[in-house]
């Protein structure tokens, strides 16, 4: 009986060959978390669970990426609280500025083709970019792997997403990515994989781009097969393949070739439309950044189209790296440069203010167009602001006009 | 008595709490204070322990904001009925002992404001002369619902559910 790639992931793991709905309990390879629930994830494992040492610190990784810097004394005294727990337990820790978990994760080659790694964040799933088992789980799952190592997971079912052709001029992966909301819906894939096929030629930021937004449609992962020139050096096990036996429970067909720049409208991810119908709506802040979209490359798209102009006076642009890596190579060159230069805010590198913490918290009437992945009510700040989610060059566009702006019009 | 509060499809974690009333945000608040504060402000004032949640689909989808469950709890929410839930809501609800109920026919059925009982070793909910069946919970839900969690659970048998003694 042919396998899917969460079947064979949590067939190698469990030890035996397991498929659709059955339980295993398994250890992970990898189990992330970080400075949002990492206290809480420490009360549970010592005061619930009466445990003082966790089973094996090479198995966890924490990340300070959700408050980065500390913005209050409450977040500063945790995020202290953290790295001692962290020192003292031997588990491996990236501090504040090194940039958001699972771009580290990526960056670190910690996620890996064929490994299980679970975080305590539900864009857990951007693992999948790489070929692993990505998912997000709860403090007190966290918990119980950090004392017992293990943790039970369903298989999941799993759904084909076959694409046809080339991303057209000024359409890119993010485009990609709301359609599929759109098409699946925000439910469609719950307590489900997700396989993309045909996505061979794409580069590992694109893949990042597509399966941090894999939750977004419910699903506990989106796994892209670990092969193409963009995984020549991270190389997959031997038994990591695509079998054609393999068994799906749904296949959705989407033609690159005609797609348009596509908008997700307030509030909700699957509310996606082609960006003409809603071209020309002022917005107040536009966000570049996120696990999602705050890469290098997002960056270069953007410069590319501010290049020597000046952002709109009636709005803010907020630009947050996904990493100190993708800062520093953003500044190697002219892209971090031109940002600034055509009036850019830039954020330290972390998840900024994606949901609505601190570095750019929208106000009762703002408009914010974001590269990020959520767009719910009150996500960014004040209930009544509003979120539009979109690529990174049409952020760069709206940023240049002030309202929401196809690239290719420009 | 238990009141019965009703919520449409797709209710996300961030309208159970936003993230600016996290703990990490505020560590010296009971998070359940915050229980749909702004998307909500009647459950927020006047949820009473033991009342029940009536939603549609996908109750609780997004962030995977064990907090936003936490924040329930503290409120004694009963049960929560729906045609269905997201996953990791699915599994925090379960894992801190919340029950919670795919029962269409509930769902269909009560109405916001509505005045019940819940029998749940009896499997029924009860209005007036009106007594609905409730569905049985799978085999791996009901033996953490019955330890109160999957945190005592795993302290009094030391291994998962279905996971065989180590």
């Amino acid at each position: 009986m042919g396998q899917t790639l969460a079947e064979q992931i949590l067939s190698h793991a469990a030890g035996r060959a397991v498929y659709a709905n059955d339980l295993v309990v398994v250890q992970p390879d990898v189990v992330m978390s970080h400075d949002s629930l990492s206290p809480s994830i420490i009360k549970v494992m010592k005061s619930e669970l009466g445990c003082e040492r966790v089973k094996d610190p090479n198995q966890l990784v924490i990340v300070l990426d959700h408050v980065s810097p500390a913005s209050t004394v409450g977040t500063a005294n945790q995020q202290n609280e953290v790295r001692k727990f962290a020192q003292e337990q031997g588990i491996r820790l990236f501090d504040v500025g090194r940039g958001i978990c699972h771009q580290v994760l990526v960056e670190e080659r910690i996620a890996a083709p064929g490994k299980i790694v679970l975080g305590s964040d539900s864009h857990s799933t951007s693992y999948g970019a790489v070929g692993a088992f990505g998912s997000g789980m709860g403090s007190t799952d966290v918990a119980l792997v950090w004392a017992t190592g293990r943790t039970w997971l369903r298989v999941p079912e799993t759904i084909r997403v076959a694409v046809n052709g080339r991303f057209p001029v000024g359409v890119e992966a993010k485009d990609l990515a709301l359609k599929i909301c759109q098409v699946l819906t925000i439910a469609g894939g719950n307590y489900a994989a997700v396989e993309y096929h045909g996505l061979d030629w794409l580069s590992l930021p694109e893949r990042q781009t597509i399966a941090s937004m894999a939750v977004e449609v419910g699903a506990k992962v989106g796994i892209f097969p670990p092969f193409g020139e963009a995984m020549a050096d991270r190389p997959a096990p031997d038994w990591l393949f695509v079998d054609p036996q393999a068994n799906y429970v749904r296949t959705i067909q989407i033609d690159l070739g005609s797609l348009q720049p596509q908008v997700a409208l307030p509030h909700a991810v699957d509310n996606v439309v082609d960006l003409d119908k809603i071209a020309g709506k002022p917005v107040s802040v536009v966000f570049l950044g996120t696990c999602t979209n705050g890469r290098y490359e997002d960056m270069r798209l953007a410069a590319d189209i501010l290049r020597g102009k000046h952002i709109s006076p009636n709005l803010r642009l907020l630009v947050t790296p996904a990493s100190n890596r993708e800062l520093a190579r953003a500044s190697a060159d002219d892209t971090l440069i031109i940002l600034l230069e055509a009036g850019a805010t830039l954020i330290s590198p972390g998840c900024g203010p994606c949901m609505g913490r601190h570095n750019g918290t929208l106000g009762d009437e703002d408009v914010c167009l974001s590269t990020a992945n959520r767009n719910f009510k009150g996500r960014m700040g004040a209930p009544t602001s509003q979120i539009y989610l979109a690529s990174p060059a049409v952020a760069a566009a709206t940023a240049l006009t002030g309202c929401i702006t196809d690239p290719r019009s420009l | 008595m238990a009141r019965i509060w009703k919520f449409g499809s797709d209710v996300d974690t961030d309208q159970m709490v936003p993230g600016r009333f996290a703990p990490y945000m505020r560590p010296d608040a009971d998070v359940g204070t915050a229980a749909f504060i702004e998307a909500r402000p009647d459950f927020n004032q006047n949820a009473r322990p033991g009342d029940l949640i009536v939603a549609e689909y996908n109750f609780g989808c997004g962030s995977s904001r064990e907090y936003a469950v936490e924040a329930l709890k503290r409120r004694q929410v009963g049960a929560i009925f729906a045609y269905s839930f997201a996953r990791i809501f699915f599994r925090n609800a379960l894992n801190l002992g919340i029950p919670l109920l795919v029962a269409p026919e509930v769902v269909a059925n009560m109405q916001e404001g509505d005045e019940v009982t819940l029998d749940l070793p009896n499997q029924q909910l009860i209005r007036g002369a009106q007594r609905f069946a409730l569905p049985e919970f799978p085999e791996f839900a009901r033996l953490i619902l019955q330890e109160g969690g999957i945190v005592p659970y795993v302290k009094k048998y030391g291994r998962f559910p279905g996971e065989e003694r180590a």
